[in-house]
């Protein structure tokens, strides 16, 4: 699936939670596009939209935050909140014409290594579609 | 901005090496702005390799480091007391994952992966250059824990915390200690019997000088963090003073209660009095009154002078270091008419079932005056739910369930028992009871969670119907004089120390670890440690195991005067806050206040570095400590760079 046109996604993932999860993924020998980046934040509830924004227009295709969901180790109010981010960051988004498209959440425990997969090629599918359209 | 860093890009052994090409990455990272020395290693871990890149760091003067190896999950923290071994401090140290999030996953793909290593090393590179020397906070730590809940687990992590010499303040909202251990007879294994269990603990803890205990004692309240807590704990009186020896009289005062009540610990089959005492397992074996029940008709105290209705209740300030949570479970409770459920009258749950057998004479066990011969349990309810919320699987009851019908027959020959299960899950060594009982003439039978067996009631017999999978889904009927329905565990219903101390729940509802397998006993309140049921179903070895691992965790933050906490912690820009509250109610730990100068400030042992508080901040006034803007900006930037 790694091809040169495979969409740029920078994942935000969460140290306790995701993390784990995105490197059980390695371990199992789950393969996804090498043009996937991770920055592990503490908690996804901690993702600021300029970060977001900012990695949009430095030309990743899209984001994709691994959010902790109900695992939070922080509490349970960690899924509202990220949500909170997603809608703010979405208007945002809008008001610089960024298809809000582009940015994605999903719970992913620490073991939902193929969830992650699963969530991950159907975000690049979803962008290459949105590149052959533009 | 560091200028002397130093890169390190593991081989491991061919795990890495074997798709990514580590010497490119070396050449790509080499000429970065900062770095002054850019190596490869066959094994960055190896004793060899940690002692070079001490030296390197001593005879280089590096400021900072890089390890490209593996998952930070293994082996950050050893990079990091190698970088602290050197006299640099472990902040200016980052890791970079090129294993489990390069090598591995892009195994297919050799150019991608090699190309992905370099990105992610100049990322770390870009953060490490702009890391800070950050020291740990200090703070002084009382020597002393508060352990809550006298069940086996927390008097097990009382025991153990108290022979490594800390003082131990040993709380139970009950008045009685022993928690669900009390209500039951003989475990598996062992054959010790609850009773024996809850007697030889308590005797230990009585004796114990380090253990103050205290029975009907809920805490109330709690203020401070790690090292430095101090809780408000109530203490509901007895009612009947401890001077209270003569059994006789105490008897006639019990019996003069009019007043007739359900008996929680025979869970509701049987009565007891407002006034209440000498259930097998019960210590202190001091007889309590029941406040939400009496009528204060003074009956009672009209034959024991012991007695004294105006008692008040106390309240107690503890300062403690660290804290101990092991309130339990509670056994699930079938809805109304769940498999016949408070329908059918001869339709009860395991717990119930348990103590009938405990408390019936030998020979002929009866049910509400009936005879009892065909027993049959139907097995996960209340676990392992399709529609509820209870999807896990409660661990202990297979082997309870087992192991109660196997001993009921010591007892009560007469017994025939049908297992009505989902397919048994007595792992390990308790294999061997099912597989007695399967010697020893019981039935199993199985179905799928989505056609389960059904109780019916008709001309006055209760059958229970099952299709089969082990027949080829043949349809099975067992006439039954009991129904027993083995409920699961569930968080306590009544359990307010949640709220009192923050401690976060999982989708189970039970309390929740940091990490199940790396970090199983500690929450993220620092300094507050969780134990036994209270975290999820366990049986009695595994909640005895979690409350000495926690023992052991909780002594680590009390064993020395002062103690070192993380400093990732929040931080206001006062010059920029407009204290607007937003921060506060982001909040979930209360870290956050409105100071002197009207602006917010993060109390910093308190702060958990869970970081909600910076995107709902309209200035942008709080930055995370090693999460700041600007390296997490270096980060994406030099991220899309490759691209």
């Amino acid at each position: 699936m790694s091809t040169s046109e495979n969409p740029r996604i920078l994942v935000f993932s969460t140290v306790k939670i995701s993390d784990p999860a995105i490197d059980m993924a390695g371990l199992l020998k789950l393969h996804y596009s090498s043009k996937v980046y991770t920055i592990s934040v503490p908690c996804s509830s901690a993702v600021k939209p300029r970060w977001i924004l900012r990695a949009l227009e430095k030309d990743f295709d899209g984001v994709f935050i691994a959010a902790d969901g109900t695992d939070c180790p922080y509490g349970e109010s960690c899924t509202e909140k990220t949500g909170e981010i997603v809608k703010k960051t979405h208007q945002l988004m809008k008001e610089r014409n960024i298809d809000p498209i582009r940015l994605k959440m999903a719970a992913i425990c620490s073991v939902c290594s193929e969830p992650f997969i699963k969530q991950i090629n159907n975000f690049s599918n979803t962008l290459l579609n949105l590149k052959t359209k533009e | 901005m560091k200028q002397r860093i130093g890169v390190y890009i593991c081989h491991c052994g061919g795990n890495i090496s074997d798709y990514v090409d580590v010497e490119k990455v070396r050449e790509a990272v080499a000429q970065n702005d900062g770095v002054l020395i850019a190596k490869t290693t066959m094994f960055a871990c190896a004793d060899s390799n940690q002692k070079g890149m001490v030296q390197d760091i001593k005879e280089n003067q590096l400021d900072g480091v890089v390890v490209a190896s593996c998952s930070p999950k293994l082996h950050e923290i050893t990079f990091k007391a190698v970088v602290e071994r050197a006299g640099l401090n472990k902040y200016n140290y980052v890791h970079a994952n090129i294993r489990e999030q390069v090598s591995w996953p892009h195994s297919d793909n050799k150019a991608g992966a090699t190309q992905k290593a370099i990105q992610i090393v100049k990322a770390a590179i870009a953060k490490v250059r702009l890391s800070e020397a950050i020291e740990p906070l200090e703070v002084d730590t009382t020597q002393a824990v508060l352990v809550i809940g006298a069940g086996v687990a927390g008097m097990k992590a009382a025991i153990s915390l108290s022979k490594m010499g800390t003082k131990v303040y040993l709380i139970e909202r009950e008045p009685f200690i022993g928690g669900r251990i009390a209500q039951w007879d003989v475990l598996c294994l062992t054959n010790e019997t609850g009773k024996e269990l809850v007697s030889r603990l308590y005797t230990e803890i009585v004796s114990n000088k380090n253990i103050a205990l205290y029975t009907g004692a809920q805490l109330v309240d709690c203020k401070g963090s790690i090292g430095n807590f101090t809780a408000k704990v109530k203490l509901s009186p007895r009612y009947v003073k401890e001077t209270c020896i003569d059994k006789e009289i105490l008897k006639k005062a019990i019996n003069a209660c009019p007043v007739e009540v359900p008996d929680e610990f025979n869970f509701g089959i049987t009565k007891r009095r407002a006034i209440y005492h000498n259930f097998p397992a019960e210590y202190p074996q001091t007889a309590v009154i029941d406040m939400n029940s009496c009528t204060r008709c003074g009956k009672c105290t009209e034959i024991c002078d012991k007695i004294d209705l105006n008692m008040k209740e106390e309240f107690l300030e503890l300062k403690v270091g660290s804290i101990l949570v092991a309130t339990g479970f509670d056994p699930y409770t079938p809805n109304e008419g769940e498999f016949g459920y408070n329908v059918i009258d001869n339709v009860i749950t395991l717990s119930q079932f348990k103590r009938l057998l405990a408390f019936s004479e030998p020979g002929k066990l009866q049910w509400h005056d009936k005879p009892v011969k065909n027993v049959a349990y139907i097995y996960c309810v209340g676990s392992r739910q399709v529609d509820g919320n209870n999807k896990y699987c409660s661990r202990y009851c297979c082997t309870a369930t087992i192991n109660t019908a196997l001993k009921s027959n010591d007892k009560f020959p007469e017994l025939n028992h049908f297992h009505f299960t989902r397919g048994i899950r007595t792992y390990g060594k308790q294999e061997q009871l099912y597989h007695n009982a399967s010697k020893s003439g019981h039935v199993f039978f199985q179905s799928y969670e989505d056609d389960p067996c059904r109780v019916e009631h008709k001309n006055n017999k209760t059958t229970v119907k099952i299709n089969d999978i082990l027949t080829n889904r043949k349809e099975l009927e067992v006439e039954a004089d009991i129904v027993v329905l083995v409920t699961g565990m569930v968080p306590r219903s009544n359990n307010n120390i949640s709220d009192i101390l923050k401690l976060p729940r999982g989708r189970d509802n039970f309390f929740n670890e940091i990490h199940m397998k790396l970090r199983p006993v500690e929450t993220v309140i620092d300094g507050i440690t969780i134990a036994g049921a209270c975290q999820g179903p366990k049986n009695v070895v595994e909640s005895i195991n979690s409350a000495l691992s926690a023992a052991i965790k909780t002594y680590s933050f009390v064993g020395k005067d002062k103690l070192m906490v993380k400093p990732e912690v929040a931080e206001v820009t006062p010059d920029l806050c407009k204290w607007c509250d937003e921060c506060t109610k982001a909040c979930p730990f209360d870290a956050i206040f409105k100071n002197e100068q009207g602006v917010a400030q993060v109390n910093e042992t308190v702060c958990k570095g869970c970081g909600m508080c910076l995107p709902v901040c309209p200035t942008n006034a709080i930055q995370l400590k090693t999460f700041s803007d600007i390296e997490i900006a270096s980060m994406i930037d030099v991220l899309a760079n490759e691209l």
